[in-house]
Formats: structure tokens, sequence, C-alpha cells
């Protein structure tokens, strides 16, 4: 196998090793997210009838909310114990680490957003499996976009004394256009009738999203990580 | 193995490295060398600026001034294949507590891209006396434990540069003694040994040269005495100096404010 992608398993199989032990992230990440729809449900279903349009954008709030909350603990293992340093030490290309990284919240994120949309799904009693595979499309090019950002700045702040405040401040004006897209996407799949041209369109600009800061991250993590 | 072979050294030269955090000064121009089969002391009170010396000659923090060369290989242009020769065991014992000690040393000797990680693991446990705790995780271990399997974590790769920091911490007597075994082994095998320790009772007589840090520069040690004496007395008379020079600085600051004052109308 290349050394590259060796490494990044590397790291992803350590990650889900010590999540398996721990389930911190796995846990702290489903309940929080269950406990948004579970809000939103009382504020916007009446006597069973979902507000329109409201099923998309609780399902991308969820996974917004909850993946910040999973992304500011993914850098916190290595910060424990200074075991970044020891990653950083090793001789390896330094984007591995981060590819690593993002995959290992890349798994633990679709658990997650596989349980919130079965159940928006169907508490908000929306068709989102009607198009399962241009949702599945959908919600994984927009993880990987949040993602791929949310992971560069985890790690940026990895040795800042406020990173939890600074992660969301910094993330979501970078992050808003995959969540815009997001919602219209899957609006589109969702209504009445689907648009599945206009489904088609959110996708391709996803896309785009995701190549432009996925090599951007790749790009700058080593420097970065530079003290 | 990573591919290493070209990258070799016998000998590691500092020359007038400083390392600024912000405004305030951790290093000021720092020069020492050493060589293959050394082992050479790093020493100095608490904020002298030994872990950061470290760190820079581990390749993790880059010298705000100054250079320093790894034979004929800068940090920048050695690249991974000078972090392959590097050993750095940390104060903090970068071991993943989840993980178990076999795991935790298969895992790094992975990053290392080394062959037979099963075996070397094994090998690893055996040297930190913790094959029969091989599978639990490290969570559970005590700081000597811990410190003894960091240990092998930092050397699993048998690095040319061996750097230590505070590594007698939390360790029994009988650990100490072997890992003054072990360094000594490390200066017959042509390592080359950099130790930052409190410790100077444990150390007195293994070190080949001790470089006495305070405040981020370099001081020299008279030869005569013990290790303990030596330090001490360099440390006191450093106190001295900034005793001496602190009320020249103040009235120099004091003629200044009193020459602005005089000069406002």
């Amino acid at each position: 196998m290349n050394r590259f992608l060796q490494v990044a398993w590397l790291v992803v199989w350590k990650d889900l090793r010590v999540e398996a032990r721990s389930k911190e992230m796995l846990f702290t990440t489903l309940f929080f997210a269950i406990s948004i729809v579970l809000v939103f449900s009382f504020g916007f279903v009446r006597a069973g009838q979902a507000v329109e349009g409201a099923a998309a954008g609780i399902l991308w709030i969820a996974m917004a909310f909850s993946g910040t909350l999973a992304l500011g603990r993914a850098f916190e293992r290595e910060r424990y114990h200074d075991a970044l340093r020891g990653l950083l030490l090793a001789p390896v290309d330094r984007p591995a680490i981060y590819l690593g990284k993002l995959v290992g919240l890349l798994l633990l994120l679709s658990l997650v957003e596989t349980v919130v949309a079965v159940l928006v799904a169907f508490l908000f009693g929306v068709p989102f499996f009607r198009h399962g595979w241009w949702l599945f499309l959908m919600l994984s090019l927009g993880t990987v976009g949040f993602a791929s950002v949310g992971t560069l700045f985890s790690a940026m702040l990895v040795r800042t004394r406020s990173r939890t405040v600074l992660l969301p401040v910094l993330l979501y004006p970078v992050t808003i256009p995959v969540l815009i897209m997001g919602v219209s996407g899957t609006t589109a799949l969702v209504q009445a009738e689907p648009d599945l041209a206009m489904a088609r369109l959110w996708i391709s600009l996803l896309f785009f999203f995701d190549t432009v800061f996925l090599t951007l991250a790749l790009w700058t993590f080593e420097p970065v990580m530079t003290e | 193995m990573v591919s290493s072979g070209d990258v070799d050294f016998e000998r590691v030269t500092v020359s007038d490295v400083s390392r600024f955090y912000g405004r305030r000064r951790a290093l000021s121009r720092v020069n020492f060398d050493c060589a293959s089969g050394e082992i050479v002391g790093l020493l100095g009170p608490n904020g002298a600026g030994k872990s950061t010396l470290l760190s820079v000659l581990a390749t993790l923090a880059e010298p705000s001034t100054g250079k320093v060369r790894y034979g004929a290989w800068s940090a920048r242009a050695g690249g991974a294949k000078l972090r392959a020769k590097i050993g750095f065991l940390a104060h903090d014992l970068q071991l993943y507590p989840e993980l178990s000690a076999r795991e935790n040393l298969e895992f790094f000797a992975g990053l290392y891209g080394l062959d037979r990680c099963e075996a070397r693991a094994d090998a690893a446990l055996a040297s930190a006396g913790l094959e029969f705790r091989a599978d639990e995780v490290v969570e559970g271990f005590s700081r000597g434990m811990r410190q003894r399997l960091a240990l092998e974590r930092a050397m699993i790769h048998a690095p040319r540069l061996m750097l230590f920091d505070e590594p007698f911490t939390g360790l029994d007597e009988a650990s100490c003694t072997a890992l003054v075994d072990r360094l000594r082994h490390l200066r017959g095998d042509g390592r080359i040994v950099i130790v930052a320790t409190h410790d100077l009772d444990v150390v007195d007589g293994v070190l080949d040269r001790e470089i006495l840090l305070t405040g981020g520069k370099l001081q020299v040690l008279r030869q005569s005495g013990t290790l303990r004496e030596r330090y001490r007395a360099a440390v006191a008379k450093r106190r001295g100096n900034e005793q001496r020079v602190k009320p020249l600085q103040k009235n120099v600051q004091d003629q200044d404010s009193e020459d602005e004052n005089g000069a406002s109308p």
C-alpha cells in the first residue's frame, strides 16, 4: 500500500480503537444530535403535520452542531500526554495524519447522521429515502466539506487556550455555503415534486467546495502544525 | 524501515540558536555541539529553556534565529528522513492511555515504517519488563510503568540522536539503574544522547559533558567537585551576576524616566 495511505490508515485504526474503548465522542455526539431533533420536533410538528421545508434544515443543523462537538474533541486526544508531538516527530507526510483524522471523524459522523436521518424522517414524516442514494451522496459530500475545514481548524487551535469558543467562530462562516447547499439540495429532493436537476446542481457545487477545501487543508496542514 | 540511508550524521551542531515566544525569549544565542558516542547533560532550573532546546533539536520547533545542523543536514532539508533518526522521550509521555502497551508500540512502529512490528513490540515490552501486561490499557499503568513504556516507544526505531526530557521521573531505583545502563549502552552503540534532568545524583558519572542553561543562556560548569556542587556553584554565580546587574538596570531606567519628565513641558 502507498505509504501515505498506510499512515492515514494507521491513524484511522488508532482513532477507531480508542473510540471503541471510550465511546466518548460517539455517545456525546449522538446524544446531542438526537436532542436537537427532538427539541425541533416539538416546535415544528403540529397535530402530526410538520412545517413544510423544516425537516431538511433540521437535519443539517443537527449534523453541523453535533459535528462541531466531535470536531472539538478530535485533536483533544492528541493533546493529552502530548501525543500530537509524537505523531509530528514520526517520519511521515504530515498531511497523511490530517487525512487519517478526517476519515476517522467521517466514519463517526456518518454513523450519527444515519440515526439522525431516520429519526427526522420518522418524526417529520418526510420521504428522505424516496431518493435514498441522492440523499446519501448529498450528506456524504456535505459532511466531507464540513469536516475537512473543521479538522484543519481543530488542529490549528489545539494549542490555543480558548479553542472550544474559537472553533465555531472560525468554522461556521467558512462552512455556511456547505449548509446552504445541503439544505437547498435536500429540500429539492423531499418536496412534493422532487427537483432532481436542482439536487444535481447542489451536489456538483458541494463536490466543488469539497475539492477546493480538501486540497487547501492538505496543503496547509504541515505549516499549520509546525511551531 | 523508512529509507534513511542517505540521512545519517555523527554530530549535531547548534549555532547561535535563539527562540522567542512572542516577546519572551526562551533561548538566547545558544552554541554547542555533540558527537556520536557522547552523553550530554542538559541542566538548569525550571523555565531555563531546556525543553525548548530539546524541541528545537527534535525538529518540532524552528529556531527564531540561528541554525541546527545534523551532520550535513538542516532540519528542513532532512525532513522526514531526518526525523526517522531522532528519538524523543518528552516529559509528557506521548502515549495513548486507551490503547494497550502493545498497541501503542505497534502503532508507533507502523508510523516509523518498521517491518516486523509485532516482533519489535514484543522485544520492546520485554525490555520494559511489561511483557505480562502487554495487552492491558496504559490507563491502568503506574507512572513508572508508563515511563518505561514511553522510553521503549521513543527508541523503537533505533535513532541516532536520542533526546530525553526528565527520563528518571517516576522511576524506582532499579528502573533508574536500568535506564543509566541503557544510556551507557546507547553511548557504546555510537548514539548521540542528550539528557535534560534535575536528577543530578543519578546522572553524576554517566554524563560525558554538561551544559547548563539559565534564563535561556548557556553557562560553563567548573570542572572540580560533584555534579551537584558544580551545578549549585554555577547557578549561584549566575544569580549573583543578575543581582549585580539589576540595580544598574534600575538606575538606567530611573535616569531615563527623569530625563523624560524633565524634557516634558
